[in-house]
């Protein structure tokens, strides 16, 4: 193949000046983008590789293919903010995306043990030593990354317990202890060395002691607190929400009384209300001062508030803590509107209707969270920017100091656990280019592989019926049970039944359409045979144009053009990425083996890769 | 070949016809003929011509007989009624499905063995009775079912998969069915559906026999070097006279010709088949100038392609026989048995 090869890279030199050039597929991004879920994941997790495996019942294989990239499969699988799911293209062709996340679940809930396939702790240490500032899931990654290599981490945590914001801010009902301490054994069972408990006070101290760099995942340890009249008389019964879950999480906090409200419209808050609801709470509420549609949590989160019979009242601007005697009585609100300015800004109106009082004794605030930093002395070499924020190269996680460097939340403000892994293995990169002394602005390339799936006439190596059914949901507990208990988990995750038929949504948009324009004779049968209308030969020209003119338009422009070198006729084929099946029937349907179904696997660079 | 039935969904941004119904609509049972088979191109360009005509799928009839090609109504129009006859009979299958009732549309599928072999006589009586159809043949030039012997369309001289040259001389349908009275002839290609979908547009709009030639490569016994039916002999030697648009009634003229450029032929129907003419002389209302220009461009051994001839005051065999518009099969039994005395009264006359 490769003499066919070196044919069409010349021929992109020789496209009429204005057409397309033919579509690079060499360069790894092209078809990573047309996995769109693998794409958007930050960690980059070969998602539908481990689904097909989920698939054929293979729950270890998979797990190990999460866990390589995304290093905590069981707890994600239960928490992750999922942003595959809204790229995935099964909700562009049917109506919903494919039930990913659960689906990681599927994987941890049924694998066999799968210790023997974990590295080991390494056997010769490398000389450098590493401290990880916070146990957290980017620090954690970080280690996972750099102990089987040699290196010596040191692992810091105000906490006695690994685990950080896994550990204190989700709430058991949502992911059991077991989990946590079974995913973050594995990476202490690399033997880094502990020092839990002990709360790191300066930055300097820590590199006076000799450490060859330093990696900073603290997380964004403080909530917002809300500065209105009463705040101050009331405090005793105001609480900042992450301070509280995290009470809850280590058994001080019991009980919470009757009436609760609670600020704010994001996870925590969504957490906090249904944690309130199991401690006692019998009248919680949200308030949020944005609409109900555009509130941050997450919709499934929201949704399970809701089914724990928790309004959430949108519009709301909270105005005063009232109180007496020190007791608070309730939160007085403004109500408003949204309105949007011709750029399409949002702004909050007052709609003028008297003010709206919600009586309560307890108000949780979950508002925000922010980065802190008041153990990084100002002159020791680490920038700020205005916003208190690190000046953090987004490629490196290296900080000014070139010995630090940040990721997770600590890195770029909250984000979320994936992100915080994704970031985890960048730096974990650039520490190991940065000891054994090279560029780690020189990033190690993704291993990328492409395998014809062909088995014969009409047979893949993977199933290409495409599934019609629709999205499942996952098992709940029954309310009652839910409601009673702060550690029995609510979702009771797909059976394997269940599990296999959600798998069989998935597309393998890994699954590659890969077109040889030399042994195409423009037959048409591919066009003809294409379900989705994605496949036109027609005359080259510039993009906007040709996306307007092909068999079916192309318009979202988010999605790739497949464009062929010009074919024995002039004219050149032209593929809509948008809305493929990865069905394979124009594979099946090409005389010559023109197009090819090839699985294409993306995996990133780990750090340690030569 | 596909086991795989195709996947029901469709693309999201699916234009509807007039009727509601998307090009999806219009499809049949998956097809079984070998990957790559022109006829696949034809039934898909079948398709789209019914989908932009705003046709009822169960307005049409699509009556076969025997090949690969008579198998092809099952993969489209699904909804269509279907009639898969003997071999080589399908026209007369089709008259008489006709005369029952003039209500439906006519769309004969067949091959070059079905009519240039076995059916010859049913295909020149069905065409010179002027039966009002669309005749389609798929012409591969060879026995695609028995492994690829020649057929009766194939060249002199052209080669076969094995090496074997072709001795016979060529039946060319286009010419017989100028010869028949066909009012309504044209000759594509699978491979050319911006020139093949009009044209099937323009047959099924037409009233009388319509003819359609289609050469579909056999990508599987005639499509080699040295055979004149191959993707590419027919891409090097195509002889395309002129562009078809069938313009329906009330539907705004977009594009803007010269004069000159275009011959506007209209049918008995209100619409329009507006030519674009590709061969600057070419006349295609003038029968005797078309077999002179089809004989002496098959001389130079160009495939002339386009439509060929249009009668534009065509009849149709209803017509020539003055039977009732009502269709026969809706004809009640005191109407078709007018009892002994209508009988005495008919038979008197022929005394």
């Amino acid at each position: 193949m490769s003499g066919i090869r070196d044919v069409d890279l010349a021929a992109r030199t020789v496209v009429a000046s204005d057409g397309m050039p033919p579509t690079d597929i060499e360069d790894p991004t092209y078809f990573h983008k047309v996995v769109d879920c693998q794409w958007a994941c930050p960690a980059h997790t070969p998602v539908p590789e481990y689904i097909r495996l989920i698939a054929a019942g293979r729950y270890s294989d998979a797990y190990m293919v999460n866990w390589w990239s995304n290093v905590f499969p069981g707890i994600l699988g239960r928490t992750c903010d999922r942003p595959c799911e809204p790229a995935c293209r099964r909700s562009r062709v049917e109506r919903e995306p494919v039930a990913i996340c659960r689906l990681k679940r599927v994987a941890a809930d049924y694998k066999n043990d799968i210790r023997d396939r974990l590295p080991r702790p390494a056997r010769q240490k490398n000389g450098f030593k590493v401290a990880l500032v916070g146990a957290g899931p980017a620090s954690l990654t970080v280690a996972r990354d750099l102990l089987p290599l040699g290196y010596h981490c040191v692992l810091f945590d105000q906490d006695r317990r690994a685990g950080g914001m896994i550990r204190t801010q989700i709430p058991r009902f949502r992911l059991p202890e077991e989990v946590i301490d079974e995913e973050v054994g594995y990476i202490l069972d690399l033997e880094p060395e502990l020092r839990l408990g002990e709360r790191v006070d300066s930055l300097k101290a820590l590199l006076d002691q000799g450490f060859d760099a330093v990696f900073v995942g603290t997380g964004a340890p403080k909530g917002r607190d809300l500065d209105v009249p009463g705040r101050r008389e009331a405090a005793a019964h105001v609480h900042i929400g992450i301070e509280w879950l995290a009470a809850v999480s280590f058994g001080h906090v019991k009980h919470i009384a009757e009436r609760v409200v609670v600020l704010g419209g994001g996870n925590t808050a969504m957490d906090c209300c249904r944690t309130a609801r199991r401690l006692g709470g019998r009248e919680v509420t949200v308030a949020v001062r944005s609409a109900f549609a555009e509130m941050k949590a997450s919709p499934w989160e929201k949704e399970d508030a809701l089914n724990e019979d928790i309004p959430i009242l949108d519009h709301l601007v909270p105005r005063e803590f009232l109180h007496e005697n020190g007791r608070l009585t309730g939160v007085r609100f403004q109500r408003v509107r949204t309105e949007r300015d011709a750029q399409g800004r949002r702004a909050l109106v007052p709609t003028g209707e008297p003010d709206f009082v919600i009586p309560c004794e307890v108000v949780l605030v979950a508002i925000g969270q922010e980065n802190a930093f008041p153990w990084i002395e100002r002159d020791v070499g680490v920038a700020f920017d205005r916003h208190g924020l690190p000046v953090v190269d987004p490629l490196t996680f290296r900080s000014t100091h070139p010995k630090v460097f940040f990721g997770g939340d600590a890195a770029f403000g909250p984000k979320n656990i994936i992100t915080a892994v994704a970031q985890g293995h960048e730096a974990a990169i650039s520490i190991d280019l940065v000891c054994r002394g090279l560029d780690p602005r020189l990033r190690p390339p993704p291993a990328v592989r492409r395998t014809s799936q062909k088995m014969g006439l009409h047979e893949w190596a993977y199933e290409n019926e495409v599934s019609l059914e629709a999205r499942r949901r996952v098992p709940h507990l029954p309310r009652s049970r839910a409601l009673a208990s702060l550690e029995a988990e609510v979702e009771l995750g797909f059976d394997p039944e269940q599990a296999w038929h959600e798998a069989e949504r998935c597309l393998n948009c890994d699954v590659q359409t890969v077109f040889t324009r030399q042994l195409c004779i423009e037959c048409d049968a591919c066009v003809d045979i294409c379900p989705m209308d994605c496949i036109t030969f027609t005359v080259n020209g510039p993009e906007a144009e040709l996306r307007g003119r092909l068999n079916a338009p192309a318009r979202n422009l988010e999605q790739a053009l497949y464009v062929s070198a010009p074919l024995k006729t002039g004219r050149v084929m032209v593929k809509d990425e948008d809305v493929c099946l990865h069905c394979g029937l124009c594979a099946e349907r090409c005389p010559t083996g023109a197009w090819d179904m090839q699985k294409f696997l993306l995996e990133t660079a780990r750090a340690g890769c030569r | 070949m596909t086991y795989l039935p195709k996947p029901k969904l469709h693309h999201p941004a699916l234009p509807k016809n007039a009727i509601g119904l998307t090009h999806r609509d219009y499809e049949g049972a998956i097809s079984t003929l070998c990957a790559g088979c022109g006829h696949d191109s034809i039934s898909a360009a079948i398709i789209q011509a019914c989908f932009e005509l705003d046709i009822e799928p169960h307005r049409i009839a699509k009556l076969s007989g025997i090949g690969c090609s008579s198998k092809t109504p099952t993969y489209f129009l699904g909804t269509a009624h279907g009639f898969n006859s003997v071999h080589g009979r399908m026209p007369s299958v089709l008259t008489g499905a006709n005369l029952a009732n003039r209500d439906l549309i006519y769309l004969g599928v067949s091959g070059d063995g079905d009519s240039a072999s076995i059916g010859l006589g049913q295909f020149a009586h069905c065409i010179r009775r002027g039966v009002d159809m669309v005749y389609i043949v798929e012409n591969n030039g060879v026995y695609g079912l028995t492994k690829g012997q020649f057929s009766a369309t194939a060249d002199k001289g052209s080669k076969s998969k094995r090496g074997v040259v072709n001795t016979d001389s060529p039946i060319d349908l286009v010419a017989l069915a100028l010869l028949l009275g066909a009012t309504y002839v044209g000759r594509s290609f699978s491979g050319d559906k911006p020139q093949l979908v009009p044209l099937i547009k323009g047959a099924l709009r037409h009233k009388g026999a319509a003819f359609l030639d289609v050469i579909s490569p056999c990508v599987t016994f005639n499509n080699h070097k040295g055979s004149t039916k191959s993707f590419d002999f027919v891409r090097e030697h195509n002889d395309a006279v002129n562009r078809l648009d069938v313009i329906l009634p009330k539907k705004p003229i977009t594009a803007d010709y010269e004069p000159g450029e275009v011959i506007d032929v209209p049918q008995h129907d209100g619409s329009i088949l507006r030519l674009i003419k590709l061969e600057a002389d070419y006349d295609p209302t003038d029968r005797v100038a078309a077999m002179d220009y089809l004989f002496e461009h098959r001389a130079r051994g160009e495939i002339v392609t386009g439509l060929l001839y249009v009668e534009p005051h065509a009849t149709d065999l209803h017509a020539e026989l003055g039977t009732v518009a009502t269709p026969l099969n809706r004809l009640g039994e005191a109407e078709l048995c007018p009892g002994s005395a209508a009988l005495a009264e008919f038979n008197a006359a022929h005394r």
